[in-house]
């Protein structure tokens, strides 16, 4: 390969990405951009966003082998990225911070912010108690009960939750309704997007602000002996997998593999799975794959994972798969659960069940390569969360309470 | 010249403005809001817009919402629109579709045109695509003297209200107010200065959309615009009523209003 893929601009990626979207939006768009751009050059930026990595979210993060889960990839080493070690407990603290740090430099005072998982709101409430900012958080209302723990977190942190009820009452609708709220309110307002996906500039302003995973993640590993064979993430809108692949893009040797949530199964309809189950279209204002029926109306999404419970995917990853430079392989909410279950008990560490489906990629991956293989995973976030949801996936409160 | 500019101008003719209202195609159900257009136009609306229902309306609040989703769950698909279209041409109406991007990029950008045209449409609107994005659907809509409208906001530059102009033809749809669609209690104020300002960019018609709810509003708008849009307020009319006659009783009604208002001389 003799392009550099790594650091790719927007607004489109071959066929994909662009900015649909209202006018009412483009002036604070184009803001926005205009922004990133500066600050992308301005030393000072990157010297505190740098200095925040290190002194708030505690970066970098470990890699850690985990030879005991490895057993069950066929013996292939397997390393983890440990980005659920990050303060508020996943990866998306990285892209937040960037975010808010933008918020306070184009002299807007309140943030919004979508959540699936309640990941991102967490560090969006983190970021904005940290910066003095005002926000507000929209989360499907499925998703207030799934992940009621985070609610509460948001909350405590100062920010005002506001569950959607429309639609289906998860991070797509969440999405809509913050869309709504920033038209209206972009003269003091800025979205705080929590993924790789949307509207340019978000694809390529939060892939740089996630790179750096990827960045420390190449030095661990060539540190421990050498490139990894290949690199795995869940891709829900794709922000930590592209945060992990950017700096292995143009190490041709290396396969890079999005694990999509597939629910029930792909056959079955009922998955998250944009790439593997759905066809190219327009969604919150890009192209990219997306899950709709023959009318262009978007279908709705199953996974186990909140965060990964999406009908889009953000549109460096569409490209990615059309040009075959990344795999993108679904993963179902049993295999994500079993994966989950076996990582606790090996290592210790509960991972996220977002988290989970990368896991479980390894664990194929593994049996498929054997014991010469060497495999990073990016652990994007940590299962504090997900305990009441495991729990009872796992049938171990009924167990309890009859004993 | 399409029916629909010709229309504006005959308008513009008899010194008022026009109006021009919105109901999804598909709420209730497609037959009785195909028969909900035509009463609209019966009780003097000027030119109609069919919207087409779509899963994720960032552009609307909760009434077009609310009427979008039961429309979906009903099983209203794309060519429903057309239905629509034809049966407002027939009663007398200039119609445009209403539509976000995603359904006619599926449905397919020539296919959409053409099936317009046969209809008898005059154009779309389309709220979440500006112009600047929209190379293969004015390239279609073009070829067949479709009118392309686009959307202009209070936060649009004077560079961007240029470009959205350049590439409008029937008139310019400007954003009465920063916000989504949405019944209000007043108009924004910053209606007459954007639609002076897109006046100056060298539009030849705008019409006034968002929050426009009353006779009253209908009327202050008037004075400024060559075209009054009402969308929420002729919706609720059906929201509010489940037994038809009664709800489009509550629609010729409100609807009259409107007209009222904007023959009222201010
Ligand atoms: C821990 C964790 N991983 C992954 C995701 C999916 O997002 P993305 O695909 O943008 O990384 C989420 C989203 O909420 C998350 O909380």
């Amino acid at each position: 390969m003799t392009s550099v893929l790594s650091g790719a601009a927007g607004p489109y990626f071959g066929a994909f990405g662009g900015r649909f979207v209202p006018e009412a939006l483009v002036a604070a768009l184009d803001e926005l951009t205009d922004a990133y751009n500066k600050a992308k050059h301005d030393p000072a930026f990157g010297e505190e966003l740098a200095r925040l990595a290190r002194d708030y979210t505690g970066r970098p993060s470990i890699v850690t082998e985990v030879p005991r889960f490895a057993r069950h990839c066929g013996g292939a080493r397997v390393f983890l990225k440990r980005e659920d070690l990050n303060h508020t407990g996943s990866h998306k603290i990285n892209n937040v911070l960037g975010q808010a740090l933008l918020t306070k430099r184009i002299g807007k005072t309140r943030v919004i912010a979508e959540t699936g998982a309640g990941q991102h709101g967490v560090a969006s409430a983190t970021a904005a108690a940290l910066m003095d900012l005002e926000c507000t958080v929209y989360m499907g209302e499925e998703d207030t009960e799934r992940q009621a723990l985070n609610v509460a977190r948001m909350r405590l942190l100062g920010a005002t939750v506001v569950p959607v009820t429309t639609g289906s009452r998860t991070l797509r609708d969440a999405i809509n309704e913050a869309y709504r709220d920033w038209v209206a309110n972009v003269e003091t307002t800025n979205y705080v997007f929590g993924t790789a996906a949307g509207p340019h500039p978000f694809p390529e302003m939060v892939r740089d602000f996630q790179c750096v995973i990827g960045q420390e993640a190449r030095e661990q590993m060539v540190a421990l002996g050498g490139l990894p064979d290949a690199v795995l993430a869940c891709v829900g809108g794709g922000s930590n997998a592209i945060g992990i692949f950017d700096a292995f893009l143009d190490d041709a040797g290396v396969r890079l593999i999005g694990c999509e949530a597939a629910g029930d199964g792909v056959e079955t309809g009922k998955h998250a799975a944009a790439i593997s189950g759905g066809r190219p279209g327009v969604l919150h204002g890009a192209m990219s794959y997306v899950l709709q029926d023959t009318d262009g109306q978007t279908q709705p999404s199953h996974s186990i994972s909140a965060g990964l419970d999406y009908p889009g995917v953000g549109p460096q990853h569409a490209w990615l798969a059309d040009m075959g430079r990344a795999e993108y392989w679904p993963v179902t909410d049993s295999e994500a659960m079993e994966a989950f279950r076996l990582l606790s008990r090996t290592e210790g560490i509960l991972p996220a069940i977002e988290s989970a489906h990368a896991l479980a990629g390894a664990v194929k991956l593994g049996r498929e390569l054997g014991s010469g293989a060497t495999l990073l995973v990016n652990l994007s976030g940590r299962g504090d969360k997900d305990v009441g949801s495991a729990a009872r996936y796992f049938h171990l409160l009924d167990e309890e309470s009859s004993q | 010249m399409s029916a629909l500019t010709d229309r504006l101008d005959a308008i513009r003719g008899e010194g008022r403005s026009a109006l021009i209202g919105y109901l999804p195609v598909g709420f209730p159900t497609v037959e009785r809001s195909v028969r909900a257009m035509v009463a609209m136009v019966d009780a003097g609306v000027d030119i109609v817009e069919v919207g087409l229902p779509y899963s994720d309306p960032v552009m609307d609040g909760p009434t077009i919402q609310v009427a979008a989703e039961r429309a979906l769950q009903g099983g209203t698909h794309i060519v429903d629109a057309f239905t629509a279209v034809r049966a407002v041409t027939q009663a007398g109406a200039p119609a445009v579709v209403m539509s976000y991007y995603n359904p006619m990029l599926q449905y397919g950008l020539e296919r959409f045109a053409q099936d317009l045209v046969v209809a008898g449409g005059s154009g779309a609107i389309t709220p979440d695509l500006t112009p600047d994005a929209a190379g293969g659907w004015l390239a279609a809509a073009r070829a067949r003297d479709l009118d392309t409208i686009f959307l202009v906001a209070p936060s649009s530059t004077r560079e961007r209200l240029h470009l959205t102009v350049a590439e409008t033809t029937g008139f310019v749809y400007a954003a009465s107010l920063m916000g989504v669609t949405g019944e209000r209690t007043s108009v924004g104020a910053g209606a007459e200065r954007l639609v002076a300002a897109t006046r100056a960019a060298g539009a030849p018609r705008v019409c006034v959309g968002l929050g426009v709810s009353t006779g009253e509003h209908a009327a202050d708008v008037a004075r400024f615009a060559d075209g009054v849009i009402v969308g929420s307020a002729l919706v609720r009319c059906l929201l509010d009523h489940d037994d038809e006659d009664a709800a489009l009783d509550a629609l010729r009604s409100k609807t009259e209003e409107l007209a009222r208002g904007v023959r009222r001389r201010t």
